[in-house]
């Protein structure tokens, strides 16, 4: 989230589309029903009448996977009715660059496109530069060549009508959404959305959520209270583990786990350091490599010198070109390539699309260690349906994990803070925490490869691995690598801070090895000032707006709403002075931590302020990207139809399928499109009772009576087509797979007219497994999902799928 | 006078629809406050954090002093300024996640062909995975891709895991795993 819980409450239009908040997030509907009391209009629209729909304002229906036609054309209706904020655009997005004659788009393909590799040169995508280097601007916004008019081109083909035709949703519902969203435009006013996987998980995920930042510039809805692009994650510390990047392409803080190519330690930050010709321009990642050797300081300690270009070698490179996430792991294990695995605390065998490729892949494995509370599918897949353990060769370790009450440490919401929990009971049995279970192991390894070195044993030997205090794991010691200290004494702006201190925030960690950051983003967290991350502090700021300061922590810097540069006017005066974020004095900035303390960019006189730089400090040139070149798959989002899709054609354009979306050809990623065998759009969903793969929620006795089976919800109109009614058991199928089911057959969904045609949708929990309940007849709407994914994220194609329902 | 627990809970529901005093003609105030007194006595209270979506609602763990040293429950925490005290069905139902029968709380082992899980020890587990690590690892490792540019990862172990971990947690997680030369580290994130 660029904003946070509370701040919902502060909107003046909320937008639920994407997610159930209601349902999946119900703590976040306090905020929702507050704002609500106070004028507020909630829109929901999702392809079933949920339990959020039932609290809204207004509803309407979309048909899954068509939420970028559904937003094009409300970019287009806003442009049309000069509804965008003209003040906002011009000074903080990159509305006003010049883009080079070198980009195009021509029959659903952008300029640039390769048809065999599938993929784009995005040098086709540039901006026109200056003679000192810097993009050429137009802030009058009427440079034909500039992103506002390319923009307005774009979507000038997403008409209403049109839009219907994909979406099917009515034309007269389309209108009411977008007038009332787009009101938001007004100086002052402020519009949210609330998304999640129903956004994510398509092969046009990260341009579904492209598509309303969009929106949300051109209404000048960023860094304001009550407005922002808010994914409501899923998991209560999904947030923080993205941010310690326990994923192949990121290492903690968002730096890049470096290519083949990235030869030395000197290559490698070149690269990844962007370089802005703009004197204006903050270019934040210009400290790119202040972080990165912070980071290996704190992973080898000592060992990590200039000499050795602090252990830069001893970490792994990923292969040029080779991508190694979620689909393409599972996708080498089914063709044997590899032998051991993990799962820890986590589910894969229910969880990730087409599970039963998943779940043949886990027999090709030597050992497997499977860390968890309970036993699930994954640890003993060898046992599950169609298996003979007899064959099964792998074998299997199962390490019991203790639950989160029994122990001590900090987990991130999706707000960005960053909370402490203590230890209530200790772990059960002979239970441990995830944190001493992975000190031990590593303990037993450091002990083997002293032993016998083996291969390449130095980044096992040399890895920092002192945090232990009485024999057990200390949070407190990792909490505090992770925030960073100074590695001798250190002198900045004339003040010297002694070795052995820890550091106050990223703007003092180093390139030079005096400094350790475990993780530069969490650099402020835990202090000399203590743990803040424990703090309980009940005071709103002066704003009073809802942000808490001293309550808990959150990155950046304790910044409750980022990007909040963008909420003032030319002058810094804010764009809402009621719900204000932050304010400039004439001195100074009060209210929220700045994005940046540098001045405004006016003078109080309305002269250029000669140290003020651009709002949007993460970007290179400081402008919020209406124009998105480092995407794979366009810098301006475009109606794709999902893989497996109810129509023949797309009709927004000639490609039907996003054209860089990656597709799994073997035997077990079977697809089929327009095929009668599978007639009807299948979506998967969540209900409050139950939580993912249901491994923490399907053993608790009160949620599993409150939810006990694995049901498929379809229209009135749809069971009367199959003769099936609310309550009998059916069997939902795809190319992959097949589930049985309770139907419920419902005025929830109704059938959709598309195309000129009628078009069902069903949807399906996936918290359900054959491990538990004990009678093995619940599964995983995983089983039907299928082996595609977003061409950027790789995230699956889970919520937009052709099946068949028959009756048993 | 006896009662079953019901007709408690319907006295005391009328109580609390407005009756000081029952109908039955005795004060039922004392009764409650002392069932109220059970709940916390000689109980440790911990704050925590809900396991479950990304809210980040704040919860009271009240942890048994004697006996067993057991949660007895688990509350909504009033003083969390985002959640004020509610909770969620699963938030609600969370002292079934710690107090739970079907918890494994020893480590398991599953043989190669086997039909059954085994319970180890620890160390035993321990030191069986990590020689299979090694195994694995020193088999496959790669110095330099065929480019001749050096690599130092393996790609014959994967690991998936975990959001459902502390931050410290994951940090050390991927530190080891990244020691070891993995480039398969994927989690809840990516799905």
């Amino acid at each position: 989230m660029t904003n946070h819980w509370i701040d919902i409450k502060n909107s003046d239009c909320i937008l639920i589309m994407g997610s159930n908040a209601a349902e999946n997030h119900p703590i976040s509907f306090k905020y929702v029903i507050e704002a609500q009391q106070n004028g507020t209009t909630l829109i929901s629209v999702d392809p079933r009448f949920t339990r959020t729909s039932s609290k809204a304002d207004l509803y309407t229906a979309l048909r899954s996977g068509s939420d970028i036609a559904f937003l094009g054309g409300m970019i287009r209706y806003i442009l049309d009715n000069n509804l965008y904020d003209k003040d906002y655009v011009a000074l903080y997005t990159n509305g006003s660059f010049i883009v080079d004659q070198s980009f195009d788009f021509k029959n659903g393909l952008f300029s640039g496109y390769d048809a065999n590799a599938h993929k784009y040169d995005k040098s086709k995508w540039a901006f026109e530069k200056d003679k000192y280097g810097v993009p050429k601007m137009d802030r009058s916004l009427k440079n034909p060549r500039c992103v506002f008019q390319l923009l307005k081109k774009h979507y000038s083909r997403y008409s209403t009508k049109l839009v219907s035709t994909i979406t099917g949703t009515s034309e007269k519902d389309l209108l009411t959404v977008y007038k009332t969203y787009a009101a938001t435009g007004k100086t002052g006013k402020a519009g949210t959305i609330m998304y999640a996987m129903g956004w994510t998980q398509h092969t046009v995920g990260t341009q579904n959520i492209r598509t309303m930042a969009i929106i949300q510039l051109l209404l000048g809805n960023m860094g304001v209270a009550g407005g922002g692009v808010n994914a409501l994650r899923g998991e209560s510390n999904v947030q923080g583990s993205t941010d310690h990047c326990l994923l192949w392409h990121i290492w903690p803080g968002y730096l890049k786990t470096p290519r083949a190519s990235d030869t030395s330690l000197t290559v490698y930050n070149d690269k990844y350091t962007p370089k802005s010709n703009d004197p204006q321009s903050a270019n934040w990642w210009q400290n790119y490599p202040k972080y990165s050797v912070s980071l290996l300081k704190s992973f080898f300690g000592e060992n990590a010198n200039q000499g050795n270009e602090f252990g830069y070698s001893w970490l792994p490179k990923a292969d040029d070109g080779k991508v190694y996430s979620w689909l393409d792991l599972f996708d080498e294990m089914y063709n044997g390539g590899i032998k051991g695995f993990f799962a820890w605390g986590q589910n894969p065998a229910c969880s990730g699309t087409n599970a039963n490729k998943t779940r043949a892949a886990l027999k090709n494995l030597d050992w497997m260690v499977n860390t968890n509370i309970f036993d699930n599918e994954t640890g003993s897949f060898w046992r599950g349906p169609g298996m003979d353990p007899a064959t099964v060769k792998t074998e299997v370790f199962f390490l019991p994990a203790c639950v989160s009450v029994e122990k001590e440490g900090s987990i991130t919401n999706s707000g960005r803070w960053m909370q402490w929990r203590y230890q209530g009971p200790k772990p059960l049995g002979n239970s441990l925490s995830d944190g001493d279970i992975i000190l031990m192991l590593g303990e037993k390894l450091k002990e083997l490869y002293t032993k016998d070195p083996g291969v390449f044993a130095d980044p096992i030997l040399n890895l920092k691995w002192d945090y232990v205090t009485g024999g057990v794991y200390d949070p407190h010691k990792v909490a505090k690598e992770i925030n960073g200290y100074f590695l001798q004494d250190v002198t900045i702006k004339g003040k010297t801070y002694a070795k052995g201190t820890l550091v106050p925030s990223f703007a003092f960690l180093q390139s030079d090895g005096s400094t350790s950051s475990a993780n530069w983003l969490y650099c402020n967290s835990y202090t000399e000032k203590g743990n803040l991350s424990a703090r309980r502090g009940q005071e709103d700021a002066v704003n009073k707006i809802g942000l808490y300061p001293q309550f808990a922590w959150c990155w950046p810097v304790n910044r409750r709403i980022i990007y909040n540069r963008a909420s003032v006017d030319a002058k810094g005066n804010p764009w809402n002075p009621d719900r204000w974020v932050i304010k400039w004095t004439g001195e100074k900035w009060v209210g929220d931590v700045p994005d940046g303390g540098w001045p405004p960019l006016e003078t109080a006189d309305g002269f250029k302020n000669p140290k003020t730089k651009h709002a949007f400090i993460m970007r290179k040139h400081g402008h919020a990207q209406i124009f998105g070149p480092g995407l794979n798959d366009g810098p301006f989002p475009e109606h794709y139809e999902p893989l497996e899709c109810p129509v023949e054609k797309n009709f927004m354009n000639a490609q039907r399928i996003n054209p860089t979306a990656p597709v799994y050809g073997g035997k077990a990623d079977e697809w089929a499109t327009c095929d009668p065998r599978y007639p009807y759009v299948g979506t998967t969903y969540r209900v409050v009772e139950h939580w993912q793969t249901g491994v923490m929620t399907r053993h608790q006795a009160w949620l599993l009576e409150m939810q006990p089976q694995m049901f498929v919800e379809m229209s009135v109109e749809l069971g009367q087509l199959k003769g099936i009614k609310n309550g009998e058991r059916v069997k939902v199928t795809s190319p992959r797979g097949e589930v049985v089911a309770t139907a419920i057959v419902t005025k929830r969904f109704r059938p959709f007219k598309v195309g000129g045609g009628v078009v069902h949708q069903v949807g399906m929990p996936w918290h359900f497994g054959w491990e538990f309940p004990k009678s093995g007849k619940e599964e995983s709407a995983n089983l039907l999902t299928p082996s595609t994914g977003d061409p950027n994220t790789r995230i699956p194609e889970t919520k937009a799928f052709m099946v068949n329902v028959v009756k048993i | 006078m006896d009662f079953t627990r019901r007709q408690f809970i319907q006295v005391t529901g009328a109580t609390a629809a407005g009756l000081a005093v029952s109908g039955l003609g005795f004060d039922l105030k004392p009764i409650k406050a002392h069932a109220q007194m059970l709940k916390t006595v000689s109980a440790k209270q911990t704050i925590s954090i809900c396991p479950y979506c990304a809210v980040g609602c704040g919860v009271i763990v009240y942890t048994s002093q004697k006996g067993d040293g057991r949660v007895i429950d688990i509350e909504g925490d009033p003083d969390h300024v985002i959640n004020r005290g509610s909770l969620c069905s699963k938030g609600a139902a969370l002292a079934q996640l710690s107090e739970n029968k079907l918890r494994v709380t020893d480590p398991m082992y599953r043989a190669p062909y086997s039909k059954e899980w085994k319970t180890v020890s620890w160390d035993w587990a321990l030191t069986e995975i990590a020689k299979r690590v090694k195994a694995t690892r020193d088999a496959s490792f790669v110095r330099s891709n065929a480019k001749g540019q050096v690599v130092n990862h393996t790609t014959a172990i994967a690991s998936v895991g975990s959001a459902a971990m502390d931050n410290e947690e994951c940090w050390i997680y991927q530190a080891l795993m990244r020691s070891l030369g993995l480039v398969y580290l994927e989690h809840q994130a990516r799905i």
